[in-house]
């Protein structure tokens, strides 16, 4: 008997979950109601049990780490996935793609990221990364009577097999000069002198760069942003991320921890660019989708920035940033859901021309959220940002700190021009009416987080900061 | 004091907001919504006038100080004021019910939304100058952008989309390096509290740089040449309420700025820095009134002679002597009240001839008598001729840039000429001479409501022309623990030098 075992009761319980799920999904016609619900009730049931766990503890040969910071992103990544699900049901009906296979994928690619969270060993981290991977693949292709969808499926598994493939061969370097897989040991070993893990590390780096979609590793984002469904995209966009900013905290924080000098110009790098990049590249486009996939883009490169300091308070900056990143982009996909006109879809940027007069809230709503993705006090966005410069600027990483401020007064000219197009511009044909409560509530529970988040800005603090700094 | 008074003051027009926000019945809903606002903005300004009263003016430190835990272990929700902050206070107050009540007559579209982003506006006005922490007061100068964004954008002219961006941007722009300069404070000296930092006194080598960072903000947003290229934009497109609260208190906000944090925090920098503020201040003075006089659009002409009244306003600051500070303070709170009066001025004639051009009037006097009569009140209080509030203002910051400077004082006395020239030229050409075109004609003389506001802002300009006794009385104190707060700090660094 494996002592510990109950540490790893969510997983188990997640598998033991997908495989009913399946069946059910198998053996029942028609059961894509019948799946969604149970998927809800699995996600309820696991936010449940994670809450009532604590404590610090490794298990399987120290592979496996179940320590309060995993749980905060285990319990971010399903409260995320879940506001997601319960929020695209209309637009899955109204796309044909409410197959029993969608929340059963979807539960399987969160099981990957579990793994990845907790991974505290080489190995175990790259199944886990890999199992998320594979079921990505399938969900941006799910749509497959859509070219654009099996055309971002592909091209996102083509270029996401080279990035696992340089992972895995920086892994492999990492056991051959350090001979471990395990993190805590490869952080005694490795030192700056060991030349080959050092290079091993870039390796590394380059793998999880790609999967967060960090500049000059962030080419596929928008297409797959743009081609697969927006209820996709709106996961595509929030819970991977969350999950990638987490393993590169625990690859920074543990393994890599005695070559910080090495790693941190490489970041300070990948978070500069990205920042430029979202920031410069989003100004042209006319899709939405688009548009976001680039600010994204700029948002890792914020996140990253938090992570450059290499200091507990960077991490857990970066760790507050995603989570407002969650929140406000759940609100923005939760808009794009209610762009309908006509019972099709829309995502040019264009079409929101003048909806105000029509849709005040959710003009209001975009508003908010807009503001709140550029940064403007008082909003949450503003306050994500403060806690990133407040770490930086501690490091007296000045000018990450300046242009990181310059890129967003850029990238606030992208989200004007949205407000503007909305405000601003001629009326157009309105949207449908919306007769869900499931998108309005998402939206209005985004908004309200933002707009009240300064009443107690540091609700999350002493929670992350604890978590990381463990 | 348990009763927050401050925090009330703060959030009530915020509670208005939410109120007509809410209340979202179709059938005269517009009514009720103005009545919401007004009496909101007017129970406000009794409870602002209320706090002057109640205010102690003998008391050198902040009073009725509210100290509450936001961040926990970082940042403290402190708010605070002292003299200097409680007349713009009323002063923002006073100007809000004004701007509501003259949205009845020029915004045609969406009122509600607006009276909305007015008093969302308000509050954010007010946190700014009620704030004693660095992170409180960035947070509230800059919330105000997205009202005043979307109050060009929405109601504005037929170019104010190009406006709203340059507003926006470019006081972003500023904005950005001030909130580095307060984290960078954060980790000087451990604190943002305003209260500690000058107890802390910020150390020589790093005030250089902070004061420009803190620079680039407020010369954005006051604004001082060569960054002032926003404003005019921003006005001409504004709607008129938009045009008043821009010019009578958002460019206020960059001069309180500049006196309670540029000078409080950085004595050393700003001693080194003056030379540069007075030829900024300078060019501002005469180049924008040369500028203003061949203006074709009356609010383009106004909103020049704006940045040349707030270059007076810079001058006197930097001159750290009693008279320039306490001049430079009723210069703003006389230019907040002109130049209010002067766009609602342009206001009334734009709303009845949708022109805004200089040459489309001529012999106005004519038909309005009553409008003639108050414009040329306002017209002669912004030259600042005797017996108006602009007089006094403009005549204490000249003395006390005498003291220090006679070239930059001498230059300082021509821009009250230019003023004068540009000012009559202005009432000649709309008032004076003949009637230019039929359509004029058929105009009416100002309704009582505008009747109303422009005698009120009439009656308050003479008044502080002839008594300015409540006001300087008020910043008294506050002026003098400024300046020898500023001279102590001046010692105390050029000591630790040696």
């Amino acid at each position: 008997m494996i002592e510990n075992i109950q540490i790893l009761y969510p997983e188990i319980f997640l598998s033991l979950s997908i495989l009913i799920i399946l069946m059910i999904g198998v053996f029942i016609k028609n059961s894509y109601n019948l799946v969604t619900n149970l998927t809800f009730l699995t996600l309820l049931v696991l936010i449940a049990i994670l809450l009532n766990k604590k404590g610090n503890t490794l298990i399987f040969s120290e592979a496996f780490i179940s320590d309060s910071f995993s749980i905060f992103i285990k319990i971010l990544i399903l409260i995320s996935s879940l506001f997601i699900l319960y929020s695209s049901q209309v637009f899955i009906k109204d796309n044909n793609i409410n197959k029993f296979e969608y929340p059963i994928i979807f539960l399987i690619a969160i099981l990957g990221m579990f793994f990845m969270v907790s991974s505290n060993d080489l190995i175990l981290f790259y199944l886990g990364l890999e199992l998320q991977s594979l079921a990505l693949y399938i969900l941006t292709a799910i749509d497959r009577d859509n070219l654009k969808s099996t055309e971002s499926g592909i091209k996102f598994f083509i270029l996401s097999a080279l990035s696992s493939g340089l992972l895995l061969y920086g892994c492999s370097l990492l056991y051959g000069f350090t001979g471990s897989t395990n993190f805590e040991i490869i952080n005694k070993e490795l030192t700056s002198e060991n030349v080959g893990a050092v290079f091993a590390m870039v390796f590394i780096l380059v793998g999880l760069a790609f999967k967060v979609s960090a500049v000059p590793f962030h080419m596929w984002t928008p297409d797959v942003f743009e081609g697969s469904p927006s209820s996709i995209t709106s996961f595509f966009a929030i819970v991977p991320k969350i999950a990638g900013i987490a393993v590169f905290i625990r690859f920074m924080q543990i393994p890599f921890e005695n070559i910080l000098i090495e790693w941190q110009s490489i970041i300070i790098f990948l978070s500069i660019a990205s920042m430029i990049l979202g920031a410069v590249a989003a100004i042209g486009q006319k899709n939405i989708k688009r548009l976001i996939a680039y600010s994204s883009i700029g948002h890792i490169g914020y996140a990253l920035a938090g992570i450059a300091t290499g200091t507990s308070s960077g991490y857990s900056s970066s760790v507050l940033y995603i989570t407002i990143y969650a929140v406000m982009n759940l609100g923005i996909f939760g808009c794009i859901f209610l762009m309908k006109k006509d019972g099709k879809y829309t995502e040019e940027i264009n079409d929101l021309s003048g909806i105000s007069k029509n849709h005040p809230l959710i003009s209001l709503s975009f508003l908010i959220i807009l503001f709140s993705l550029a940064g403007i006090p008082p909003l949450g966005g503003f306050f994500a940002k403060f806690y990133i410069f407040l770490s930086v600027v501690e490091s007296e990483m000045y000018t990450l700190a300046i242009i990181g401020l310059l890129t967003t007064v850029i990238s606030a000219f992208y989200y004007l021009k949205i407000i503007k197009i909305i405000y601003f511009d001629e009326i157009t044909k309105p949207f449908d009416e919306n007769k869900s409560f499931s998108i309005s509530g998402t939206i209005f529970i985004s908004c309200i987080f933002l707009v009240t988040f300064f009443l107690y800005p540091s609700i999350f603090n002493d929670l992350i900061f604890t978590a990381v700094s463990q | 004091m348990n009763f927050p008074i401050l925090s009330s003051i703060i959030f009530l027009p915020l509670l208005g907001a939410l109120f007509i926000f809410l209340s979202q019945s179709k059938t005269s809903s517009i009514k009720s919504a103005i009545y919401v606002s007004l009496f909101t903005s007017i129970a406000n300004f009794l409870l602002s006038i209320f706090l002057w009263y109640s205010f102690d003016r003998n008391f050198t430190g902040f009073q009725f100080v509210e100290d509450k835990n936001w961040i926990s272990g970082l940042i403290k929700f402190k708010l605070g004021i002292d003299g200097i902050s409680i007349l713009f206070i009323v002063l923002t107050t006073f100007i809000a019910p004004i701007c509501i009540l003259s949205c009845i007559n020029s915004v045609k579209t969406r009122i509600k939304e607006f009276l909305i982003a007015i008093l969302v506006l308000e509050t954010f006005m007010l946190g700014v100058f009620c704030s004693l922490d660095l992170v409180i007061f960035y947070l509230f100068f800059e919330a105000g952008l997205i009202p005043m964004f979307l109050i060009i954008g929405i109601w504005g002219g037929p170019r104010r989309v190009y406006s709203a961006y340059k507003f926006f941007l470019y006081t972003l722009l500023g904005s950005v390096l001030m909130l580095i300069a307060i984290i960078a404070i954060y980790w000087i000296s451990g604190t943002t509290d305003f209260v500690q930092i000058l107890e802390f006194k910020i150390p020589k080598e790093y005030q250089y740089i902070l004061w420009l960072a803190f620079f680039s903000s407020f010369a954005v947003k006051l604004p001082m040449w060569p960054v002032h290229t926003w404003l005019p934009d921003a006005h001409v497109e504004a709607p008129t309420a938009g045009s008043v609260i821009l010019a009578s208190i958002l460019l206020k906000m960059a001069g309180y700025g500049f006196l309670r944090f540029s000078v409080g925090m950085f004595p050393v920098a700003s001693e080194y820095f003056t030379p540069l503020v007075y030829t900024l201040s300078i060019i501002a003075i005469i180049y924008t009134s040369l500028v203003a006089l061949m203006q074709e659009d009356m609010k383009k002409l106004i909103a020049y002679s704006s940045v040349a009244h707030m270059g007076y306003v810079t001058l006197g600051i930097f001159t750290f002597t009693k008279q320039g500070i306490d001049g430079s303070i009723y210069q703003m709170i006389s230019h907040g009240l002109i130049s209010a009066a002067l766009f609602l001025s342009v206001g009334v004639l734009y709303d009845r001839t949708h022109s805004r051009m200089i040459n489309s009037y001529g012999g106005i006097v004519n038909i309005l008598p009553k409008f003639s009569l108050i414009f040329m009140i306002f017209t002669l209080s912004a030259l600042g001729i005797p017996g108006t509030s602009g007089f006094i203002g403009e005549f204490l910051v000249l003395i006390g840039i005498f003291q220090k400077n006679y070239f930059v004082a001498i230059l300082a006395t021509l821009g009250v000429i230019l003023a004068a020239a540009y000012m009559l030229w202005l009432y000649k050409r709309v008032i004076f001479g003949n009637l230019k075109s039929n359509t004029i004609k058929e105009i009416k003389d100002i309704n009582i409501s505008e009747g109303l506001v422009l005698s009120l802002l009439a009656i308050a300009t003479i008044v502080f022309g002839f008594y300015p006794e409540p006001i300087l009385d008020t910043i008294s104190v506050s002026s003098d623990y400024l300046i020898e707060n500023y001279k102590k700090d001046l010692a105390y660094h050029l000591m630790v030098k040696k």
